[in-house]
């Protein structure tokens, strides 16, 4: 079950850019890809915790700001030949308002 | 149909073979197999960093579950092979699994060997060979405190390393009197020695060991003489022995280990491969992982039948992996009665070197303490290269990075493209060139993401920054065809060109129109931004997106997520006010530390991103442009004003030079320097652009750079006024940015173009210069606005996102049912 919180407008989410969202201890990174399509992640690099809501959006993919790291923002995975995966959160758009599941 | 492989073994070797087989030829063989550990391969030499837990084992696992289902292995993880039946051309696993070959390669690796004294199976006794060891290791040290390891060898020092790490009281044990007696000399078995003592590690040396005592459960060592130590955790680290069993049950010929030909098929049957440790090659059985990746590549040219590639043996080399503890040792490092020996000693700093001569050539080398040039050491050693003219420096370094780095010579550009650099990882040199080049790499980090080199034992770092120093120094002119990036066909030269011809202003128009490949990335993005702003300073759009986190956010991210914050201190010259009003902030905003920089100003570090704005609006001072490709700081001598040498008004030059020319942007970071006088206390000599003031006039230098690859400048002109330096300073700067690829510092750019072309265009060519000048001064109009001013408006205008971009939405955590 998906409880889906409202976080903010979509147009305050910049294209191609990331706006981060705090829920106790977590920092979720939501971007807002080229095409408005919107994607959430923890924010956190799996190489070195790198803040990747900072990072340059490239399709579906986020380059991490501290090592360049590749992160496919759909399953969280990080692209060869580095190896891992960040978590992902489910996040939708009704009426122009961003929606996020922390489940 | 496709031919059946079977492996049993799953370790570094059997999966380097693998890896080597899919590259030759991935569809040749439906592959199987049998591990008898639990775990995929991982990278077995870096258990001792897990136990001193400097990495973990998720770190090391070289090859997950999924890869070997990606590659359709079938893989069977914790089976262990009980036959393998040659007649039917299968194997049988313990528990009834059999899989039928055409080609089977055992790589079953070695056992640790344990000594057979009395008592050496109790509770308590074990081996360091593998993860479970590991694991019981880490589990021991929670309930017990005093711990010994028999064997003072490679294996054994790290073992106690890790233990100690655990927090435990640890004796090493050792037969012999020398530490690693198998790698170092008496002088470098006893510095080993001293520093291991200084880490808290004890020794009982040239003592063996006669039994273990306890009940069922180890209490403690008895020894030849008839002492005793008390120990409630035994290490043996006394050596392996090839794992041959399932070879010899089958009838396969085995010596100390698996006998291969030079093609490393057993000499028993062709069909049977063996590589590894388990397996004997001209007599030797290897137990260090770099021979294996060469055996590796010889079995899959063979059993692929891609030709004639063979095995003649490998030379080894030796690198102990202790953090803080640098040995290196390779060839015959003793020297017999006679030999020719250059040796450096330097007790009170801790540095050994030594080198076995023989005819002029390496024979042997020994180091400790300071081992760089040890990798350098050993290829000459291969090699067989005639050192008799550098006898006299060979000691002090073997590669011109070692006095200022600007000889050119270093010994990565020595090296041949096959030559392995890392060793833990098999990364040629020529992989970590191509990645360079290829993927545009700029630091040895991105070198590690992108080919794994550096990223195990860390021994080869410096060799990579050499590789990189070397090939970014020269990548310049061989690589002008070069594409940007992977994104795009197209070099630096034909996009600057296309943005002009086709009056292109947008990045995501140049990508669209120039058939880029996605939507870029970290490398071809910023350098668009770059183009269309210089081109088409007055159109071009500055794409935000487009631009690395530094210029995005105005600050510079540090590793931590935080940033920190660097206003402009024109000319190094502040005020008692201005210090207050940053000492001021910096106590509003916890700034943690308050940094002098090199530049000549201050650093607040560790500025959370949310105060990014109020600080910058509390500073009121000018943006530091410290994060970005732009002009950073105008280094000043005191100069004519109070110096009593001064000849010149260096520091009201500096001001001026950078006050004009603040919020220029260029394809990489400017660093400028004006010095009063010939003694150049403003080290203007390594800065793009230096100023040197002598008697009745200014020296212009240029192309300098102070980083990784030092280089000096080189002298452009000499002028009569201040009036001209500026101008000509401009010229330099706008010829730099318009020619220029992205990324491209000014020395290496100087180095490309030359220093004549350079002159001709902003000296000798005098409409050309003011023609520069212009240009840079229409630049300069569109950047009317401090960067932070602009941040710190738009927060303060309604409904306007800017602001809350830099502050995190908070949203309730909902606990779920």
């Amino acid at each position: 079950m998906n409880n889906w919180i409202e976080v903010c407008k979509l147009d305050e989410i910049p294209r191609s850019a990331a706006r981060t969202v705090r829920a106790g201890d977590t920092v979720i990174a939501i971007f807002r890809l080229s095409d408005d399509r919107v994607k959430a992640v923890e924010n956190r690099c799996p190489h070195r915790q790198g803040p990747l809501a900072e990072g340059i959006v490239s399709g579906d993919d986020i380059l991490c700001p501290l090592h360049n790291w590749r992160i496919h923002l759909d399953s969280g995975e990080v692209a060869p030949p580095d190896e891992g995966c960040v978590k992902t959160y489910a996040v939708k758009i009704e009426d122009g308002q961003v929606l996020l599941s922390l489940a | 149909m496709k031919k059946k492989l079977v492996m049993i073994g799953n370790g570094m070797a059997g999966m380097r073979a693998i890896e080597e087989i899919l590259a030759a030829n991935p569809d040749m063989f439906d592959i199987t197999i049998f591990g008898a550990e639990k775990y995929p391969n991982y990278n077995r030499i870096m258990l001792s960093p897990v136990l001193a837990g400097d990495t973990t084992v998720e770190e090391i696992i070289l090859n997950d579950e999924q890869w070997y289902a990606d590659h359709g292995i079938t893989l069977h993880l914790g089976k262990r092979v009980s036959e393998i039946q040659r007649g039917y051309k299968k194997v049988v696993a313990e528990d009834g699994t059999v899989a039928e070959y055409d080609n089977l390669i055992i790589a079953t690796g070695s056992n640790p060997f344990i000594i057979p004294i009395p008592g050496h199976d109790k509770e308590g006794v074990m081996a360091f060979r593998d993860i479970d060891d590991c694991d019981a290791m880490f589990e021991a040290a929670k309930t017990y405190k005093k711990a010994a390891v028999i064997g003072g060898g490679l294996l054994g020092l790290e073992a106690a390393k890790g233990l100690l790490h655990l927090g435990m009281d640890v004796t090493v044990i050792h037969d012999q009197a020398t530490l690693m007696n198998m790698q170092l000399d008496a002088v470098a078995g006893e510095m080993l020695r001293d520093e291991l003592e200084s880490q808290g590690m004890k020794f009982r040396v040239s003592t063996l060991t006669t039994e273990v005592l306890g009940d069922k459960r180890v209490t403690g060592l008895k020894f030849k003489d008839g002492s005793t130590l008390d120990c409630e955790l035994l290490i043996m680290a006394v050596g392996i022995r090839p794992n041959k069993q399932l070879a010899e049950e089958c009838g396969i010929f085995c010596n100390r280990g698996i006998v291969v030909n030079d093609y490393m098929q057993t000499v028993t049957d062709p069909s049977i491969y063996s590589v590894g440790e388990c397996a004997e090659h001209r007599g030797i059985a290897y137990g260090l992982v770099a021979p294996l990746f060469e055996q590796a590549k010889v079995l899959a040219y063979q059993i692929t039948g891609q030709g004639l590639k063979s095995y003649q043996g490998s030379v080894v080399s030796t690198k102990l992996k202790i953090s803080g503890v640098d040995v290196f040792s390779a060839g015959d490092f003793m020297g017999g009665p006679g030999a020719d020996i250059v040796e450096l000693t330097d007790r009170v700093g801790g540095v050994y070197k030594k080198l076995v001569l023989e005819d002029d050539k390496i024979k042997g080398v020994v180091m400790f303490g300071d081992t760089a040039d040890g990798p350098t050491f050993f290829q000459w050693m291969q090699d067989g290269k005639d050192v008799s003219e550098m006898r006299s420096t060979l000691l002090f370094s073997a590669s011109g990075l070692g006095d200022s780095g600007h000889s050119g010579l270093d010994q990565a550009s020595q090296m041949s493209d096959e030559t392995i650099v890392c060793g833990c990882n098999g990364v040629s040199k020529k992989d970590i060139v191509d990645a360079i080049v290829k993927e545009g790499l700029t630091t040895r980090k991105e070198i590690t993401a992108c080919t794994k080199a550096a990223g195990s034992c860390g021994g080869c770092a410096g060799l990579v920054d050499q590789l990189l120093a070397a090939t970014l120094g020269t990548a310049f002119v061989e690589s002008d065809h070069e594409p940007i990036c992977a994104c795009t066909e197209l070099n630096h030269e034909q996009v600057k060109e296309q943005v002009k011809n086709k009056h292109l202003t947008h990045v995501r128009e140049v990508m669209h129109v120039l058939d880029w490949e996605g939507e870029g990335c970290q490398v071809c993005r910023p350098a668009i931004n770059y183009y269309i702003g210089m081109i088409w300073p007055e159109e071009a759009e500055d794409d935000r997106t487009s631009r690395i986190a530094n210029e995005k956010m105005h600050a510079n991210i540090q590793k931590d997520g935080t940033f920190s914050v660097i206003p402009r201190i024109y000319g190094g010259e502040t005020t008692p006010d201005a210090l207050i009003r940053i000492a001021t902030v910096a106590k509003k905003y916890n700034v943690p530390t308050v940094k002098i920089t090199g530049g000549q100003r201050i650093d607040l570090l560790g500025v959370k991103k949310e105060d990014l704005i109020p600080m910058w609006k509390d500073l009121d001072m000018p943006s530091g442009y410290a994060y970005g490709k732009a002009l950073r700081t105008v280094k000043t001598c005191v100069g004519s004003q109070w110096c009593r040498f001064g000849t010149q008004d260096s520091t009201a030059l500096g001001i001026h030079l950078e006050k004009e020319l603040e919020r220029m942007w260029f394809p990489a970071k400017v660093k400028l320097a004006v010095s009063g006088c010939p003694r150049n206390c403003a080290e203007a000599t390594i800065k793009d652009v230096g100023i040197v003031g002598v008697d009745g006039g200014w020296e212009i230098h240029c192309g300098g750079n102070g980083g990784v690859h030092v280089v000096a400048t080189e002298l452009l002109c000499i002028v009569e006024t201040a009036e001209e330096v500026e101008e000509i300073v401009k010229a330099y700067l706008q010829h730099y940015r318009e020619t220029g690829r992205h990324n491209e510092r000014c020395a290496p750019w100087q180095q490309r173009v030359g220093l004549e072309s350079i002159k001709a265009a902003v000296v000798d060519d005098i409409d050309n210069r003011k023609a520069l000048v212009e240009r840079l001064h229409q630049y300069l109009a569109t950047q009317d606005k401090d960067p932070w001013v602009e941040r710190i408006e738009d927060a303060e205008k309604e409904n306007l996102k800017t602001f809350t971009e830099y502050k995190p939405i908070e949203i309730p955590v909902r606990v779920e049912a």
